[in-house]
């Protein structure tokens, strides 16, 4: 990048950016401030809290893990394949990122009421199980790792796929020993990405899974929970720990994104 | 032997074609094609090696009909004029892939590397990456990988083109004497008449989507 000179244009720019990190910046110095060491230490030895920790971790990483599974070959065929209607399909996938997240939680207990629902969950319990809560946040995290990858797949030159083709590869040769190497970073960051949205999901969980402690219930559920009973400062507290865990997730991003 | 016979093709949305090509190029031939930006000269390339497929006519190889055959079985080699290494791939790992896709084992892909590493003096660079190499280094590597597949044709779409006048005549020279070396059919693509003068065995032009002989 070229060095720029300092004119008047630049500084503006600055100041916007940096009046909106000051807004997020005094957010959290409140949110810190709200809460004790002595609260935050209850909080997070409560055994409640831990578990719904540990069932957050679980099952962020089990719904970004399926997310991303999804995510390769979709955005792989919208990148690279042309096809009647094909903007049309790209339009409807960004759906569950419109969506209230309310609505998700309805539409999926209403599916798991129907004939087919049902059927599913005779093999695989859902409706207010732990299942139910990796379902509720693959089904919203599924979108943000197709749009992520779609991303990664179109800046990634189709050339060294089609001189794979030549080489003695088939379509899926081409994708699993070029594309995917060179998508690396890509799958990285829709992970996170995935991840960290798994973990910030609350209305679906809320409808389709519930909240019932040592059960179902995950850190932003502990959150309502603690506010619906007057305990704010414990609501602050998991507050912060998922702040502290979204940070080290844009952490990781960065550094794989340096490293890879 | 490559033929392509009465090839049409229509570029989608646009009023651009190719329009009953025919292309006659014997066995062990280094043919060049020239022809202005735009003519077409790359998407029958494409065409050749069945990167995309003709609206109509017909695409041999060795007087087999590969017109439906997936790229991986016309025996068809191909340097796209960006060279597309495989950016996550060290040079030994390039040049050992097409081997390694047909399955061969690691001491034969290991003999197959060593020995066109050898013949077109990329030795040094085989734990090197692409991003690491020059223009020149990549070419060679990029020959080296297509040649790794053993073709019986090779595809070459302006090799020269980013290469500096010094380098451009020591990598013509290494073309037409791969070319011999290996009995290959070469199709080199190329606008500049220079090129063709040097290294051409025959001489086509691709004009108004047809093939004429020079």
């Amino acid at each position: 990048m070229r060095k720029q000179r300092l004119s008047l244009f630049w500084i503006l720019l600055a100041a916007v950016c940096a009046l909106y990190l000051l807004f997020w910046g005094l957010m959290l110095v409140a949110t810190m401030a709200y809460t004790s060491p002595e609260a935050w230490w209850e909080a997070l030895t409560s055994p409640q809290i831990r578990y719904a920790t540990q069932l957050s971790i679980w099952t962020s990483t089990a719904a970004a893990s399926l997310a991303l599974l999804l995510a390769i070959p979709i955005s792989y065929l919208l990148s690279r394949f042309e096809f009647r209607g094909r903007s049309l399909v790209d339009a409807a996938l960004d759906i569950p990122i419109v969506l209230p997240p309310m609505v998700v939680g309805i539409c999926l207990i209403i599916f798991f009421q129907s004939k087919i629902g049902r059927a599913i969950e005779q093999v695989i319990p859902l409706t207010y199980q732990v299942g139910g809560v990796v379902l509720a946040q693959f089904t919203v995290a599924a979108a943000f790792a197709i749009r992520s990858m779609r991303g990664t797949f179109d800046q990634l030159s189709p050339r060294p796929e089609d001189v794979a083709l030549t080489l003695g590869c088939s379509r899926f040769g081409a994708l699993w020993r070029v594309a995917l190497p060179s998508a690396r970073r890509g799958m990285v960051a829709a992970f996170c990405i995935s991840w960290a949205r798994s973990l910030g999901e609350f209305g679906p969980i809320l409808v389709f899974a519930g909240s019932t402690r040592m059960k179902t219930e995950v850190l932003p559920t502990t959150v309502w929970l603690e506010m619906s009973v007057g305990n704010l400062e414990s609501a602050v507290a998991v507050s912060m720990l998922m702040i502290a865990l979204a940070v080290a997730v844009l952490i990781v991003v960065r550094v794989s994104g340096e490293r890879l | 032997m490559i033929r392509l016979h009465q090839i049409c093709w229509q570029a989608p949305g646009a009023t651009f074609a190719l329009q009953d090509v025919d292309l006659y190029v014997p066995s062990c031939t280094y043919a060049v094609l020239m022809g202005n930006t735009g003519s077409g000269k790359t998407t029958l390339m494409e065409i050749l090696c069945g990167l995309q497929r003709p609206t109509s006519g017909r695409v041999e190889v060795n007087g087999v009909d590969v017109t439906d055959r997936e790229p991986r079985h016309r025996d068809i080699g191909y340097l796209p004029q960006d060279l597309a290494l495989f950016p996550a791939m060290k040079v030994a790992e390039q040049i050992g892939f097409a081997p390694k896709v047909r399955g061969k084992g690691a001491e034969a892909i290991r003999e197959i590397v060593e020995g066109l590493a050898d013949e077109l003096g990329i030795k040094h660079l085989l734990e090197r990456r692409p991003q690491n190499l020059s223009g020149g280094e990549k070419q060679r590597v990029a020959l080296a990988r297509a040649l790794a597949a053993n073709p019986a044709v090779l595809l070459l779409d302006e090799p020269l083109s980013a290469l500096d006048e010094t380098r451009r005549d020591d990598v013509a020279q290494l073309l037409k004497t791969l070319q011999r070396r290996h009995s290959l059919s070469v199709i080199h693509v190329t606008h500049s008449r220079t090129e063709a003068e040097a290294l051409a065995d025959l001489r086509l032009s691709l004009r108004d989507g047809k093939i004429v002989e020079e």
